[in-house]
């Protein structure tokens, strides 16, 4: 029997031609992962003006839109330094993920009859869900608080970030979608923030021991972060 | 019809022969080399670096291995290191005393122009190996770091770890695997060779059967190579791999080609004894454990107190008792020999009684198990692995197992059989440790041999059929052999009788190992000979091979190597019976000192017994390859 | 001892396949995972029925050739083992035991538990050496070897080429493998010439065999010879370079 033939494939140069391989997809995620990780430490951050009265949080919200004035017109470095950015990042990551599914589903051939897994982590397994119900839960969010949609948050008010909080979260249903939202973001960061310098080679006997412990802390700094505010707006502690 | 040998030793003094006979030899203009076609079978270390080799050269090469890959070859398995005589130590060594050393470890037996064309290109395998990135133990400056080896008096072996036949034969492989992407070799996995087919005399190429699908095809070539390594597994257990097998060689010999010296097979000291009778093979553990360990039975063979409370004026190390210059470092065949006397006199130890101690209580006591622990750590966790007993806490059990064949077909100076275009490389010939190998020397003969020897001697051959087309492949000979080999293996299905094919090797093994293992007598081995076609024929009658013969059989690929290996059997003893006297690992009881030393006959038996078949009908006829020694000089091996 | 085994049958690599229960009853515990199927294959012999192909040969860990899906852990319960060096103590009496073989789509299954990792030979031949023709090799200690450098190399050099990292892999990827080779031959500066070359071919050709490394780790735990995933992340670092480097620099150190 002579071996099986290789499917031809070769590299192509330039970015593209290395985002065309599956390192290179997973370089991708990588990057926009960080820039994402960047982004959703700094939006827990913000959040915490909540704690501070309306006033603060609200003007902070201002604060975001008026980024750059009087250099640059209003809400302009919001969108062109944050939120094009973001959404690139976010569709990069969330294309590469797709292809690599798709990529890793063809790989297989059936599976195991009663696989014990011994490494790998409920984290690590549930990436692909953690990280869609995020997706979905993200939709909802900016259909909440940014884009004001009133089938979701009926007492939306353009502007009022303090209002607007504490009608969507006082809702039991609303509370508890965020609560597992941020779970499975949680979760999603637990696996993403060690896998990040694992895909990007970033690996020295010297450090290694702290990169996992890095994601930890980061997954429990952020989701602790983030429920604080719903959980303080039930208490009554915000409101 | 009886051939006559001719080693075509080249003339000249010692040290020049290899130089001139590379002067006087034939090449083959670089342009033409792409019109041999070459093909190889096997591919171990010999058989890679030969395929590797031939295939930078030029030449179009085809390489057969019955693995599903070249790197499964049985080489991989090789513990221990490989000699070189590259005196990095400054320690006395030198090629001819590399030469010296492996003429007299073979018990005065080997050929001395081989011998030393193989310890001067040794030199020249470590340079390859290191630049193929071979990851070899080195020294905190960088360079490559030496051990001293089965009692060697210089450190001269090289060792990656104690894995050094992997990373050997990883390297050979890599090499390969470029040749292949280069397009001049082609790989046939999964691929028997069955037969060897020839024309007008000479070598036109194998017939081959893949094991997947069962097709039997022919493959025609100018030359055809034979690196399909050694019969250890005729004594069924062994430490050789399941699937080790005299077949190629002995399809050679039915052919024409002469095999030489059967009898010499050699039994490793410290392998882990059998467990139970379902076990299939017995797993080697290096040498190097005698350097720190000291072997020991029970002085009372009724002693049946664990190890550790067995005091010390109640144990006989014997070893050291008989051997007090080398002690627990006496050669393999020495020391081999010593345990099974001791088993013999009812003195074993461990629960079948099949083994003898190997202790390391002093070791530990003298250089702390932190240390025991560096030099032997992956040795002491595999034992424990296997027997389940802690060898820090417990003597081990060891036993002496077959482990390397010197014997094999006979070839000449250059590597050539008896049959034009048919040579044999490694352990499938026997040119260069005579009755005995030295510890560290099989990596070394297999490279040397491939990457050195071969590729400079076949041009010499080839040479004569510049644009000659090999033989089609529909060719009376090929369709004729093809139906041969069909035959064979349907011949093996159509048996339906009631025994499986492991039985009948495990009955043969059993008669092996107890007439014509360690020690041989003229008695015994004439039991064995009457024994062994009886249990042929009921084989030939009884075995039971169920399934077909066009998928996947794994019983079918076993009857044919297991009904070869009655047939080598039968040789192996008419041999031993034949060389009326012990040398190296061939120990005939009516032939040894008042002491129980081996006592050689050199005024007699300074001879290659190279044997040749005669068909189906008559025993091999021998015929004798005398064996001059001008520069060692003959004398009893003494290590009192 | 007595177990149930469920092993899947399967009779060619186009054919249906599926699960058969057989007893293997007295089964000795020193006898290995191999020797306890040999013996069940005998007694499927002589019972007339087809004996359950498997891969082996060396039998003690080296060759690679071994490897089955135990309970569905690549090369069974003990860690750091190869199927061939795993004994029958480590299994209870009346335990049943699942056997299958690697599952992925670059290993196509032969028959039964035999399946076909020529993909790795492919791999290998993409790149997986370092090109020094017979005879042109320099003295051995020309060049200088740090030993750290060694050791590692030598780390990831004792993969044996078994394919449990691909079988535990949920992605079917090969990634383990790859690296280890890699590794190896670019951790040496005997390798430094080809690296580049090296890294992008065994790894375009990997890619086209297997799936992608999702960090899970469930190789590592698989791989008899425990190399680290560390030899990936080195791996992931040098296939960016090799991808966005100048080559013609490669001599400059």
């Amino acid at each position: 029997m002579t071996a099986t033939q290789p499917k031809p494939r070769t590299s192509r140069p330039g970015l593209l031609g290395i985002y065309r391989s599956d390192l290179g997809k997973k370089y991708a995620m990588a990057i926009s992962g960080v820039f994402l990780l960047l982004f959703v430490f700094a939006h827990m951050v913000g959040n915490l003006h909540a704690f501070e009265g309306p006033e603060q949080i609200n003007h902070y919200g201002e604060a975001l839109r008026e980024l750059g004035e009087p250099l640059l017109p209003r809400t302009m470095l919001l969108w062109v330094g944050l939120r094009i950015p973001l959404a690139i990042a976010l569709a990069v990551h969330v294309h590469a993920a797709y292809a690599l599914t798709l990529t890793n589903l063809r790989a297989r051939s059936g599976s195991y009859d009663g696989r014990n897994y011994l490494a790998a982590g409920y984290a690590s397994r549930t990436m692909r869900w953690t990280g869609v119900i995020t997706l979905l839960f993200l939709a909802w969010h900016l259909a909440d608080f940014t884009w004001g949609i009133k089938t979701v948050n009926p007492d939306y008010v353009r502007g009022d970030v303090y209002g607007n909080l504490i009608a969507s979260l006082e809702r039991w249903p609303v509370f508890a979608l965020y609560l597992m939202a941020m779970g499975a973001l949680g979760l999603h960061v637990w696996h993403g923030a060690w896998s990040l310098f694992q895909s990007l080679g970033i690996n020295n006997p010297r450090f290694n021991a702290y990169r996992r412990i890095f994601a930890i802390v980061f997954a429990t700094i952020v989701t602790g972060g983030f429920v604080t505010v719903p959980i303080a707006v039930q208490l009554g502690i915000i409101g | 019809m009886t051939v006559t040998l001719d080693a075509r030793i080249p003339a000249g003094p010692i040290a020049d022969k290899w130089d001139n006979h590379r002067f006087s030899t034939r090449l083959v203009n670089p342009a033409n080399k792409r019109k041999y076609q070459v093909i190889i079978v096997g591919s171990g270390l010999a058989g890679a670096s030969a395929a590797a080799t031939l295939g930078e050269l030029g030449y179009r090469v085809k390489v057969f291995t019955f693995h599903d890959s070249p790197r499964r070859a049985h080489s991989i398995a090789a513990q221990g290191g490989i000699n070189a005589a590259k005196n990095y130590r400054n320690d006395g060594d030198s090629v001819y005393r590399l030469f010296y050393d492996t003429v007299k470890g073979g018990d005065y037996r080997s050929r001395e122009a081989n011998v030393y064309r193989l310890a001067q290109v040794s030199g020249e395998i470590i340079d390859q190996c290191a630049a193929q990135g071979g990851p070899f133990a080195r020294e905190y400056g960088g360079l490559l770091d030496n051990r001293s080896f089965g009692g060697a008096q210089v450190s001269r072996t090289f060792y990656a770890r104690g894995q050094t036949g992997q990373q050997l034969l990883l390297g050979a492989y890599q090499a390969l695997a470029r040749q292949i992407a280069a397009g001049t070799v082609e790989l046939f996995t999964r691929a028997e060779m069955l037969d060897v087919v020839l024309d007008d005399g000479r070598t036109a190429g194998i017939v081959v059967r893949d094991l997947v699908t069962g097709a039997v095809t022919s493959h025609a070539a100018h030359a055809v190579v034979l690196a399909t390594g050694g019969y250890s597994n005729v004594f069924y257990l062994s430490t050789n791999a399941m699937a080790c097998n005299v077949t190629a060689i002995w399809r050679a010999h039915r052919r024409g080609a002469v095999f030489a010296n059967p009898c010499y097979t050699q039994i490793h000291p410290t392998c882990i004894p059998a467990s139970d009778e379902f076990q299939s093979k017995l797993t080697l553990m290096s040498e190097s454990l005698r350097n720190d360990g000291r072997i020991w039975v029970p002085t009372d063979p009724d002693d049946t107190r664990p190890p550790n409370q067995i005091p010390e004026d109640a144990r006989d190390y014997y070893l050291e008792r008989a051997y007090p210059a080398f002690g627990n470092l006496v050669p393999r065949d020495v020391a081999s020999r010593a345990a099974m006397r001791m088993i013999d006199q009812g003195r074993g130890v461990g629960p079948l009684g099949n083994g003898v101690y190997l202790d390391f209580h002093d070791s530990i006591g003298r250089l702390g198990a932190d240390v025991v622990e560096e030099r032997y750590g992956n040795l002491f966790e595999m034992y424990q692995r296997i027997t389940d007993e802690d060898p820090y806490r417990a003597p081990m059990r060891i036993y002496p197992a077959p482990h390397y064949t010197m014997g094999g077909l006979w070839v000449d100076y250059n590597l050539m059989t008896t049959v034009p275009g048919l040579y044999a490389l490694g352990e499938a010939n026997f040119s260069d440790h005579g009755a005995n190998r030295l510890g560290a020397s099989a990596l070394m003969q297999g490279l040397a041999d491939g990457y050195f020897v071969l590729p400079a001697t076949i041009g010499d051959y080839l040479a004569d059929f510049l644009n000659a087309e090999p033989l089609p492949t529909d060719h009376p000979a090929f369709v004729a052999a093809e139906r041969e080999v069909r035959g064979r293996v349907d011949g093996f299905l159509a048996v339906s009788g009631t025994r499986p094919v492991d039985w009948f090797h495990r009955e043969l093994g059993k008669i092996m190992i107890e007439q014509c293992g360690m020690a041989r007598s003229r008695p015994g081995l004439e039991k064995a000979m009457a024994e062994i076609p009886a249990l042929r024929a009921e084989f030939d009658a009884d075995v039971r091979v169920l399934g077909s013969a066009d998928t996947v059989n794994q019983s079918l690929e076993k009857a044919g190597r297991v009904a070869d290996f009655f047939e080598l059997a039968e040789l192996m003893c008419r041999d031993a019976l034949d060389r009326e006297e012990s040398c190296g690992g061939h120990f005939r009881v009516e032939h040894q000192t008042a002491d129980g030393e081996a006592r050689r006959d050199d005024d007699n038996f300074a001879f290659v017994s190279a044997w040749e078949w005669q068909g189906d009908d008559a025993p091999q006829v021998k015929v004798e390859e005398p064996l001059v020694f001008e520069h060692v000089e003959l004398a009893q091996r003494s290590y009192k | 001892m007595n177990l149930t085994l469920r092993v899947w049958r399967q009779a060619g690599a186009d054919a249906p396949g599926r699960f058969e229960t057989y007893p293997a009853e007295g089964i000795p515990p020193e006898a290995s995972f191999l020797e306890m199927l040999d013996i069940v294959n005998e007694r499927l012999e002589r019972n007339g029925a087809e004996p359950i192909a498997f891969d082996h040969d060396c039998r003690e860990g080296i060759c690679g050739s071994c490897g089955v899906m135990i309970d569905g852990v690549p090369h069974g319960p003990q860690l750091g083992t190869a199927t061939c060096q795993l004994h029958m103590r480590r299994f209870d009496e009346g335990d049943t035991v699942v056997v299958e073989p690697w599952r992925a789509a670059g290993f196509p299954v032969v028959r039964d538990l035999m399946v076909d990792r020529s993909a790795f030979d492919r791999i290998i031949e993409a790149g997986g050496y370092i090109s020094v023709s017979t005879g042109s090799a320099p003295d051995a200690n020309e060049i200088p070897v740090p030993k750290d450098a060694a050791d590692a190399a030598m780390d990831a050099a004792a993969c044996i080429g078994c394919g449990a990292c691909v079988a535990a892999c949920p992605n079917s990827a090969a990634q383990l493998f790859t690296a280890a080779k890699l590794v190896h031959l670019n951790l040496l500066p005997q390798g430094q010439a080809e690296r580049d070359r090296r890294t992008v071919a065994m790894v375009d050709t990997m890619e086209s065999f297997f799936g992608s490394c999702t960090n899970h780790g469930e190789c590592e735990t698989a791989c008899p010879k425990g190399i680290s995933i560390d030899t990936i992340a080195l791996m992931n670092r040098d296939y960016l370079k090799a991808r966005l480097s100048d080559r013609r620099l490669l001599g400059r150190s």
